[in-house]
């Protein structure tokens, strides 16, 4: 199939995955906060297996995570790939699949987990049926994305265009090795690995899935989005090249933070541990390019709730990734394991960092993909509010939660006693859930003011069309594509 | 700056782009994460640790697919308080037949690994069913649905048991031949009652004489 260069760019797909992005986010959210009543109604599932706590908690994390979170990167993949190439996308009809096909996986995996289909590993509940069809979308975004970048006319590739490439071959890497498994029916399986050797296997995947998904796909989104917004060129470029590479080594080694003190290897835990406390230099240095990059555009913060979004982002970006190197050291780990200040840390990074870079970013995007102003700017600057306090008091709140659960489960006292039962301790947690359901509602009712207003902004528009584009002199590559080019220069 | 000449040519073509991230990623993978596969001492049980019999086979895989672990640990970590409030700490060789391993990352309830022969079968029946009735303060959801449910419908227990064994879990034919019949007019409840009675049992008490001084 060969799709003709002078076309306009595909953002009709775009604003389709841009949908089903607030789509989901809306869906998963209300199922985190249900899950969050649950905390303080234990008998709110009403006797229904399908409402229990154990299977609603994985269609919240995969939903958010698969539904709200890779809609948005694909979308935004999409989007930026085309501009940053100057070339429309590269078989859109394979695009368009990937679209659907993932809604569909999403929509089904999540009714498989209801039914109790879960291989249990985290964020890779999903049985193998859906593991496959994962894998399958995958590679297709990758020929898409790929494929693009392969027949751009411009001779560099932009620095967002590594990360999310970072997230389509290192996601796809962790996905097939964690999920190798020998079906037993369709909706089970028996994971190929058992053991502490499977739990080994897994963090390495639950632990990068964050990283390449939740913070390298992101970047990606953020180095494309926040100088486009603050109207400024990325600070320092040889800085962000470095962060890349230096967070693409170090990143994939700290999972066994998370098996800390577990019966795995002493030496498995203490790399993890050092390699976690390495991935704080990348990490700043990419925050610090991102907020040096803002600082010449500061005026625009007043006006812009956009530009907001994504530097308050960047402010959680930097706190979650200060805090996860200090829940990494062994002897921090040692109070913050199996409590809720873990709940609390991922949702600085999903609420704070994932979820208000994409807000700020479809705030920024939806308008100009319509050609028109934002519905209301009065709203957006009251989902910012709501979005921030909402994630203040949910970190707080686990944060409380999560140190209490931590000191007071490993106090003794003078006889070498333990000081509480477990009960005790369990029992006194319930203002702290109060607070934090409170804090998942405010949240919620952000987005859900969010979906109202982009709605409205499309509403009976259709997406401009828009070629891309041309390429000055220095940069250019000649229609007929890349090989072809180094061809030439091989020859010269 | 021949460092930065190099990149130039990474940075203009996809395909090195390409290799070199997965390069890069997947140094981590191949010395840290591939070594701990081939550990014996990770896939060696202890004396004592055996596989799970037809019944504990189908309780154990209600508990995944109710979720048990999203709020219960099965790792008893080797620290003063822990093994006080739970008993000894967790080893490698008591989790080689454990496909997925359960260890969870969430205390909402406290950690099963050694709960089992802690309480009767009685309590734990009238606990699933209606937790609050022996816990006032509990959250725990309820699960009336274990007590009308057969274990024969939760799978199909000669099927898992052969690919367990395909995975090298040392079952024979009889057990497989007899596995209907050991879940013969049971509920759901009781095969998930079994599993967490065994749960933690595998421990070989020699071990932990010689550790903890008991």
């Amino acid at each position: 199939m060969s799709v003709s260069n002078n076309g306009y760019y595909h953002d009709g797909l775009v604003l389709r995955l841009v949908q089903f992005s607030v789509l989901w986010a809306v869906v998963a959210m209300s199922v985190g906060v249900f899950i969050a009543a649950e905390f303080l109604w234990p008998t709110l599932d009403l006797g229904q297996f399908w409402l229990s706590f154990g299977r609603l908690r994985p269609l919240h994390t995969n939903g958010v995570i698969f539904g709200f979170g890779v809609s948005a990167l694909m979308a935004t993949a999409f989007y930026s790939v085309q501009r940053t190439s100057h070339v429309t996308l590269f078989l859109p009809k394979l695009a368009w699949f990937c679209c659907y096909a993932w809604q569909l996986t999403v929509l089904l995996g999540g009714i498989s987990l209801l039914a109790g289909w879960t291989s249990s590993k985290e964020y890779a509940e999903l049985e193998w049926p859906f593991d496959i069809a994962i894998a399958v979308i995958w590679v297709c975004f990758g020929i898409v994305f790929f494929g693009t970048i392969a027949r751009r006319r411009i001779r560099p590739i932009y620095i967002s265009n590594w990360f999310y490439g970072g997230l389509i071959i290192v996601i796809a890497m962790l996905h097939i090795v964690n999920n190798l498994a020998l079906p037993v029916s369709i909706g089970k399986s028996y994971s190929l690995y058992a053991g502490a050797q499977d739990a080994i296997v897994q963090w390495w995947y639950g632990h990068n899935a964050v990283g390449f998904l939740l913070t390298g796909g992101f970047l990606g989104m953020l180095y494309y989005f926040l100088p486009k917004q603050a109207e400024q060129p990325i600070w320092s470029y040889r800085l962000s090249v470095v962060a890349f590479w230096a967070f693409t080594y170090s990143y994939i080694w700290a999972g066994p933070h998370h098996l800390h003190y577990n019966a795995i290897p002493e030496w498995v835990q203490s790399l993890g541990m050092v390699m976690s406390l390495v991935l704080l230099a990348p990490s700043w240095a990419t925050m610090i390019n991102g907020i040096m990059t803002v600082s010449k555009a500061w005026p625009k913060l007043k006006t812009d709730p956009a530009l907001k979004f994504i530097v308050l982002s960047l402010a959680f970006y930097g706190l979650a990734t200060f805090e996860g190197p200090m829940m990494a050291i062994r002897s921090v780990n040692v109070v913050s394991h199996f409590t809720d200040w873990t709940i609390g840390h991922v949702h600085s990074g999903a609420l704070g960092w994932n979820a208000l870079v994409t807000y700020g970013t479809f705030y920024f995007l939806v308008p100009r993909l319509v050609g028109a102003e934002l519905h209301s700017t009065r709203l957006a600057n009251l989902h910012f509010v709501l979005a921030l306090a909402g994630t203040l008091l949910y970190i707080l709140s686990m944060w409380a939660a999560g140190v209490s659960q931590g000191l007071l489960w490993l106090s003794v006292d003078k006889l070498g006693e333990l000081s509480f039962t477990f009960r005790d301790i369990m029992t006194g947690m319930k203002p702290y859930y109060a607070l934090r359901l409170v804090a998942g509602l405010m949240f919620l009712s952000g987005t859900v003011l969010m979906a109202y207003n982009l709605f409205m902004t499309t509403r009976g528009r259709q997406p401009l069309q828009c070629a891309p584009a041309p390429v000055p002199e220095p940069w250019r590559l000649p229609e007929s594509g890349y090989r072809t080019v180094t061809a030439k220069q091989v020859n010269a | 700056m021949n460092g930065l000449g190099l990149h130039k040519k990474l940075e203009e073509n996809a395909g090195l782009l390409i290799f070199g991230i997965l390069f890069v990623s997947a140094i981590g993978g191949l010395v840290q994460i591939l070594p701990s596969l081939f550990q014996e001492s990770l896939s060696t049980p202890m004396a004592t640790t055996r596989v799970y019999d037809a019944v504990e086979l189908t309780g154990r895989d209600i508990y995944i697919r109710e979720g048990c672990h999203v709020c219960h640990s099965q790792q008893v970590r080797p620290l003063v308080a822990e093994v006080e409030r739970y008993g000894p700490y967790s080893r490698a060789g008591e989790f080689v037949y454990d496909r997925p391993f359960l260890w969870g990352s969430k205390r909402t309830g406290p950690d099963l690994h050694r709960i089992g022969g802690k309480y009767s079968n009685r309590w734990h029946e009238v606990h699933l069913l209606d937790p609050r009735s022996v816990v006032p303060e509990s959250i725990m959801p309820a699960y009336p649905w274990l007590a009308e449910r057969v274990a024969t419908a939760a799978g199909d227990i000669q099927q898992k048991m052969r690919v367990l064994r395909r995975l090298g879990h040392p079952y024979t034919d009889a057990d497989i031949t007899g596995a209907p019949a050991r879940l013969e007019g049971l509920r759901e409840l009781d095969a998930l009652v079994a599993y967490l009675q065994m749960l933690g049992t595998g421990l070989d008490p020699a071990v932990t004489d010689e550790h903890e001084g008991h």
